[in-house]
C-alpha cells in the first residue's frame, strides 16, 4: 500500500494541517478567506478528477460537464421549485453520475484511450455548454442568478464567508477519506494496473471496462457536489462559467502539479497554484486571464520535468520509492 | 437561399481544411495532437494584422511573413519543448499548456479586443445569377486548394517530403535507412505551424482577430482531421468541406448556436465508430 513519503509522521502531519486549516479563518480577513475557499474548492474538484485521471490514468478534459451538471441541477431545482440546494446537490450528483457512466461506458467500450478519450470528454463538455446556451430552462446565455435570502442553512446561503470555508473544508476531509478508501481497496489496485498497462491488466482477467466506468462514476458524482458549492458560493451561473473549457483545465491542472494518483497531490497543487495565480493577477493586473498564462507555463514545465508532480519530487528527494 | 448556404459553407470548408492540414501533417508524422495549433493560427492572424497597420501590406502578401514567423516559432517550440516528451497524453498536456500561454500572452500584449482588417477592394462579393460569392472567402478557398496540392507535391517529390512520409509509415523503418527522425520531426512540426500561420493571414479579411480565436478553430480542426482520417491529406481536405457545409446548413435550419452541438456530436460519433475517418487514415 502506498503511504505518505514521511509515513511515520503522516498522521501527525495530517492532524496538524487539519488543525491549522480549522483555526486559520479566525486570523484571516474576508479576502484571504475567499482565496482559501477557492484553494479548497479546486483541491476538492481536483481530488474528484484524480480518482479517474490520477489513479485510473484516464485524462478527462471535460470535467466541467460534471461541475456544470451539479451547479445547474441544484440551482434550477432551488429557483424553480424551491427545493433545498442540499437535496439538489445529491440529485445533481446522481444525474452527473448517470451522465458520467454513459460517457465512460461508450468511450471505454469503443476503446478510446489517452488523448482521444481526452478530446471526446472535451467535446461532451462543449455539447453541454452549447445546450445550456440554447435551452430556455437554463436561462440561456443570461444564466441564472440565485436569489439571496440571507444566512440560511437550508438554502445553502451564508452572508459570512467563514461558513463556506468550513463546508468546503469538510468536503475536503470527506474526499481525502474516500480517496484513501479507494487506494486501499481492490478498485485502487485494479485502477493502478490499468494505468500501468491496460493490455496486461486485461490479460490478467481484470474487467477493465467495469473498473474504469466505476472510477468515472465516483469521480463524476463527487465533482457535481463541488459544482453545487460553486453555484451557491458565486450566487450566479451561466453556461461559460460552468461548462467552459477553462473550468476543465482548472480542475485537472492541480492534481497534475501536485502529483497524479496521490491522496494529497491535488490539495498540494491547489495550495501552490492558488496564491501564485493571485499574485500574478495582482502584479500584471488589468487582464483577468493572466493566471491562465501562468497555468500554461506550469503545465509545460511540470509535464516535462516533474512527471510525478510535487509529491513525486519530494518522495525522490528523501529517497522514498514506491 | 439554399444555394447561397451551400456555397458559403463550401468556401468556409476550404478555410477549415487549410487550418487542419498542418494538424494532420503533425499528427501523421509524430502522432501528436497539437492543441496549440489554433494559437499558431491566431499568431499568424496578428502578424498579418500588424503588417497591415504598418507598413500597410495586404494579408495576401503578409501570409509569407506569417508562414516564416510561425515556421520558426514551431521549430523553436519543437526543439525546446515537444521533443522532450513522447507519450501522447503528455504531449497533449504540453501543447495545451503552450496554447494557454500563447493565447493569454496575446491577450496581455494586445488586449482581448476584437480587431479586423478592412480592405474595400477585397470585401466585395460578385454574383452569378442569385449566387453571392464573397471574394476574400473565394481566395481563401483557392489558397486551401493550393496549399493541399502544394503539400502533396512536396511530400511526393522532395527528399524531405519522402522522409516525412517514411516516418509516418514506420519510424523503425525510416530510422534503419538513415533518416534523421529528430530533424524531420522538427521540420514537419515547423511546416505544420507555418501553414496554419499562413492560413490565419488569409482569413483576416473576413474573420475578426482576437486572442481567443484559436480555440474556436482548433476544435473545428480536430473534427476535420478526425473526420478525414488522421494523417490523410485528401481526407482532411474533404473533411473540411463537409464540416463547412454541415455548419452552414445547420446554421440555416437550427436555432441559435445549436449547429455547434452537431459538430461535436459528429466528432464523438466518428471517434467512437470510425476512428480511421471516412476515407481511411493512418490508423486504418
Amino acid at each position: 500500500m502506498r503511504k505518505l513519503p514521511l509515513y511515520r509522521y503522516s498522521y501527525f502531519f495530517i492532524g496538524a494541517t487539519l488543525a491549522l486549516l480549522s483555526i486559520l479563518p479566525i486570523f484571516m480577513g474576508s479576502y484571504y478567506t475567499h482565496i482559501f475557499i477557492l484553494i479548497l474548492l479546486y483541491a476538492y474538484l481536483g481530488s474528484s478528477w484524480n480518482i479517474l485521471g490520477g489513479y485510473g490514468g484516464q485524462f478527462s478534459f471535460g470535467h466541467a460537464t460534471f461541475l456544470g451538471l451539479g451547479a445547474y441541477t441544484s440551482t434550477i431545482l432551488f429557483m424553480r421549485f424551491g427545493i433545498s440546494p442540499w437535496i439538489g446537490m445529491l440529485l445533481g450528483g446522481v444525474l452527473s453520475m448517470i451522465v458520467g457512466i454513459f460517457i465512460g461506458f461508450i468511450c471505454f467500450r469503443y476503446g478510446l484511450k489517452g488523448p482521444f478519450f481526452a478530446l471526446a470528454t472535451l467535446a461532451f463538455a462543449e455539447m453541454f455548454r452549447v445546450t445550456a446556451l440554447n435551452v430556455p430552462f437554463t436561462g440561456k446565455a443570461m444564466g441564472i442568478l440565485i436569489t439571496i435570502k440571507g444566512t440560511s442553512f437550508p438554502a445553502f446561503q451564508f452572508q459570512e464567508k467563514i461558513y463556506y470555508y468550513y463546508i468546503i473544508l469538510a468536503f475536503n476531509v470527506f474526499i481525502v477519506f474516500v480517496t484513501h478508501l479507494i487506494e486501499k481497496s481492490k478498485l485502487g489496485d485494479y485502477l493502478e494496473a490499468i494505468k500501468e498497462d491496460e493490455d496486461a491488466a486485461e490479460a490478467l482477467g481484470i474487467d477493465t471496462l467495469k473498473y474504469k466506468v466505476m472510477a468515472i462514476s465516483i469521480s463524476s458524482f463527487l465533482t457535481a457536489l463541488g459544482g453545487t458549492f460553486y453555484a451557491q458560493y458565486l450566487f450566479y451561473i451561466d453556461p461559460d462559467i460552468c461548462f467552459g473549457v477553462h473550468n476543465s483545465i482548472e480542475i485537472f491542472i492541480r492534481p497534475i502539479l501536485g502529483g497524479l494518483g496521490t491522496v494529497y497531490g491535488p490539495f498540494l497543487g491547489s495550495l501552490i497554484l492558488g496564491p501564485l495565480s493571485e499574485v500574478t493577477r495582482g502584479l500584471l493586473g488589468g487582464y483577468s486571464g493572466m493566471h491562465l498564462m501562468l497555468f500554461g507555463a506550469v503545465l509545460v514545465v511540470v509535464v516535462i520535468f516533474l512527471p510525478k508532480g510535487v509529491v513525486g519530487f519530494f518522495e525522490k528527494k528523501i529517497g522514498y520509492s514506491r | 437561399m439554399l444555394c447561397n448556404a451551400l456555397v458559403s459553407g463550401l468556401l468556409m470548408g476550404g478555410v477549415y481544411a487549410s487550418v487542419a492540414i498542418g494538424l494532420t501533417l503533425i499528427f501523421g508524422v509524430m502522432n501528436i495532437i497539437n492543441f496549440a495549433h489554433g494559437s499558431f493560427m491566431m499568431l499568424g492572424m496578428y502578424v498579418a494584422y500588424w503588417l497591415f497597420i504598418w507598413p500597410g501590406l495586404p494579408p495576401y502578401i503578409s501570409l509569407f511573413a506569417s508562414f516564416l514567423v510561425l515556421f520558426f516559432l514551431g521549430a523553436i517550440i519543437h526543439k525546446f519543448i515537444i521533443r522532450h516528451s513522447s507519450d501522447g497524453q503528455n504531449v497533449l498536456l504540453i501543447t495545451l499548456g503552450i496554447m494557454l500561454f500563447l493565447d493569454n500572452l496575446a491577450a496581455f500584449l494586445w488586449t482581448p479586443d476584437y480587431r479586423s482588417i478592412e480592405i474595400p477592394a477585397f470585401s466585395k462579393s460578385f454574383f452569378i445569377g442569385y449566387l453571392a460569392i464573397n471574394i476574400p472567402r473565394l481566395i481563401a478557398f483557392i489558397f486551401a486548394v493550393l496549399l493541399t496540392v502544394g503539400l502533396y507535391i512536396f511530400l511526393k517529390t522532395t527528399i524531405t517530403g519522402k522522409s516525412i512520409r517514411a516516418i509516418s509509415d514506420s519510424i523503425e523503418g525510416a530510422q534503419s535507412v538513415g533518416i534523421n527522425i529528430r530533424r524531420i520531426s522538427l521540420i514537419s512540426f515547423a511546416i505544420g505551424a507555418g501553414c496554419v500561420g499562413a492560413a490565419g493571414a488569409v482569413v483576416t479579411p473576413f474573420h475578426s482577430i482576437s486572442p481567443s480565436v484559436g480555440l474556436v478553430f482548433v476544435i473545428i480542426a480536430f473534427v476535420v482531421v478526425v473526420l478525414g482520417g488522421m494523417g490523410n491529406f485528401w481526407g482532411t481536405f474533404f473533411g473540411g468541406l463537409i464540416v463547412g457545409l454541415g455548419e452552414s446548413l445547420g446554421a440555416m435550419y437550427l436555432p441559435g448556436s445549436l449547429q455547434q452541438f452537431f459538430i461535436y456530436f459528429i466528432f464523438i460519433l466518428i471517434l467512437l465508430f470510425r476512428p480511421q475517418g471516412i476515407l481511411g487514415g493512418k490508423r486504418a
